[in-house]
């Protein structure tokens, strides 16, 4: 057990570190620096201007599709790559079950085209 | 066997052929485009039927796990597949004039059945509980999309949405226990697990095991709507479309009922003193609340849904008997209640009051005298449900109590005869509506083809399984004494 967690002891003090290091920059900045505020100081930030409405209103169910259909592919590609490297070690097995993966994807990748998700008008 | 080389995929024919044809009814329902319902549906049913037939082939020997112990077969195994299976493939049937009539006939519910029960037949042949938890997510992921198919009606999409919070917060308690146990125990693969349990001394397992094991049971409790993770059940049920709700009564259960024995079983065979006293509360509880619950509900929907949950409490009656005649039981109860509430939802779905679908009890009134035929069968079913002799349902409580007397869990046979006594009130309540009360507005005439064969067959069964019950009973038998043995 002892030797388990002492593998894990660089990533503590790496922890100890960030976290100690953030803390006294902010704390420095609070403490060192003159705080006189006035509302220009405390008002937004100075570049760009005020919103013109709510964040949240509504936008497209499309985009949302195509966040979907970048999600898959790019998890593709990232089964993709260490299966590309590590071919010579995983065998047939390996290559056939990549193979399938990617079948599978494609017929969902087809019906989502068939189906009109991807047409923008 | 290196894992470099292709596996053994034979145990696995069933699933691996469900799954191509579930990607072969997508393509063929995308591609041709309009009306293609009707077609994808058939070709379901008959890619269920097939895949039965390899379950039959292939999934009856206890042969070694494969697939790198994830996936096992045996007659128990092969026992609920084959109810799931049948569940499935009839749900589908029961939904084609449904969906056409409301205007909800796409082709993707047939899809999504399918590769439901691919997910379900995963987690009844889970052999690790990472394969367990696979099975369960595929299986959950299109019943959420089932669940709400009528997109633009208010309440089924309330329905979906409902069950996939809490369904993903059961899949979550679930993993948390799944990793408390491997973090204790050291592995996730069910023999390793029973082997670590074996061997135990006197001091019992590690604390973590048992919270582990309890989140195990939650996740699982949740996903068999047992008290008191049954908050989902009765809006989920009301939501959805009816034969969506039917399908949600039938084979979901069964696979997760099956799940749950094998998890309690095979792994954690041997902390029986351990799971057997939450198992034994949420057994009363579940009996009990779908007794007194159900009393006071309007709708037929929500009313089945309690019964549901009842139902599911007497059935962890078998489970927490823990001895081979508990399981044989619980199978011989599941084949029952799969038979009783196919029948039951077939009736539910034959209610139409000048083309338009009623889901009221009130509905029923007068029933006896516009529909003969349909009102002996409902009452057939309601009687069975009830557990009055010599109907089935009689027979699937009798072998479970006896189980639980069996493993000197009295008080839990005592209050389970009691619940099921209460519970005939609500059944009662139903016959004596159909009976006695004079109809305001007759349900329509007209009774679909494929409902009119549904009900016969389940009447059927229902009515003369004391006839011969010897080939169910004694294939439960040999399930369970494999699962016991294994």
């Amino acid at each position: 057990m002892t030797d388990l967690l002492a593998e894990y002891l660089p990533i503590l003090i790496f922890l100890v570190i960030a976290v100690g290091l953030s803390a006294v920059m902010v704390a420095a900045s609070m403490i060192i620096v003159p705080q006189k505020p006035d509302s220009e100081k405390v008002s937004a930030y100075e570049c760009g201007f005020e919103a013109f409405n709510d964040s949240r209103g509504q936008f497209d169910v499309r985009f949302y599709l195509v966040a979907i259909l970048f999600i898959i592919f790019d998890l593709e590609v990232a089964f993709l790559f260490p299966w590309a490297v590590s071919l010579g070690n995983i065998g047939i097995f390996g290559f056939w079950s990549m193979m399938v993966f990617l079948g599978v994807l494609t017929i969902g990748f087809v019906y989502e085209w068939r189906k009109g998700a991807l047409e923008w008008e | 066997m290196g894992a470099t080389s292709i596996p053994v995929m034979a145990p696995a024919a069933a699933e691996i052929f469900l799954a191509i044809a579930g990607m072969i009814l997508l393509m063929a329902g995308v591609f041709r485009k309009s009306g293609s319902m009707a077609v994808v549906s058939w070709g379901a049913v008959v890619a269920l039927i097939l895949a039965a037939v390899l379950v039959l082939t292939h999934g009856g020997t206890s042969a070694e796990p494969v697939f790198f112990g994830m996936f096992s077969t045996g007659p128990f195994a092969q026992f609920a597949k084959l109810l799931v299976l049948a569940g499935s493939a009839i749900a589908i049937v029961m939904s084609l004039d449904y969906m056409k009539r409301e205007g909800i006939d796409r082709f993707e519910f047939p899809v999504l059945v399918v590769l439901a029960t691919l997910g379900m037949m995963m987690m009844v042949s889970a052999n690790d509980l990472i394969g367990l938890y696979v099975g369960l997510e595929l299986q959950s992921l299109s019943l959420y999309v089932i669940a709400s198919i009528r997109r633009d009606s208010l309440r089924s999409t309330e329905a979906g949405l409902k069950y996939f919070v809490l369904g993903a917060i059961s899949s979550g308690m679930l993993l948390y226990g799944s990793s408390m146990i491997y973090g204790f125990a050291g592995t996730t693969d069910f023999n390793g697990l029973a082997q670590v349990f074996s061997k135990l001394g006197d001091s019992g397992p590690a604390v973590g095991v048992i919270i582990g094991l309890v989140f195990v049971i939650s996740g699982l409790a949740f996903k068999v709507s047992a008290v008191p993770f049954h908050m989902w059940t009765p809006d989920v049920y009301e939501g959805s479309p009816t034969p969506v709700t039917a399908l949600f009564a039938i084979a979901p259960k069964v696979a997760a009922v099956a799940l749950l024995l094998r998890v309690m079983i095979e792994p954690f065979g041997d902390l029986i003193a351990q799971w057997q006293q939450v198992i034994v509360l949420i057994s009363i509880f579940s009996m009990v609340l779908g007794a007194f619950a159900a009393m006071v509900q309007t709708s037929i929907k929500r009313l089945m849904a309690y019964s549901s949950i009842g139902h599911m409490g007497f059935l962890l009656v078998g489970i927490a008997a823990g001895n081979e005649s508990g399981v044989s039981g619980v199978l011989i109860y599941l084949f029952v209640y799969l038979f009783m509430n196919v029948g039951t939802f077939a009736c539910i779905l034959s209610m139409r009051q000048q083309g338009r679908y009623v889901e009221g009890i009130g509905d029923l009134s007068g029933l006896s005298k516009t529909h003969p035929m349909m009102a002996f069968a409902l009452l057939i079913f309601l009687f069975s449900m009830a557990g009055i002799p010599p109907l089935a349902g009689f027979f699937g409580k009798w072998y479970v109590f006896m189980a639980a007397i069996e493993s000197g869990l009295y008080a839990l046979a005592i209050i389970g005869v009691l619940a099921s006594v209460v519970g005939a009130f609500y059944y009662l309540r139903i016959i004596k509506i159909m009976y006695f009360d004079e109809a305001d507005e007759p349900l329509d005439a007209e009774i679909g083809g494929e409902m009119r064969v549904v009900m016969l067959v389940t009447a059927a069964v229902t009515l003369l399984f004391f006839v011969l019950p010897a080939p169910i009973v004694a294939t439960a038998r040999a399930a369970a004494s494999a699962l016991m043995g294994g």
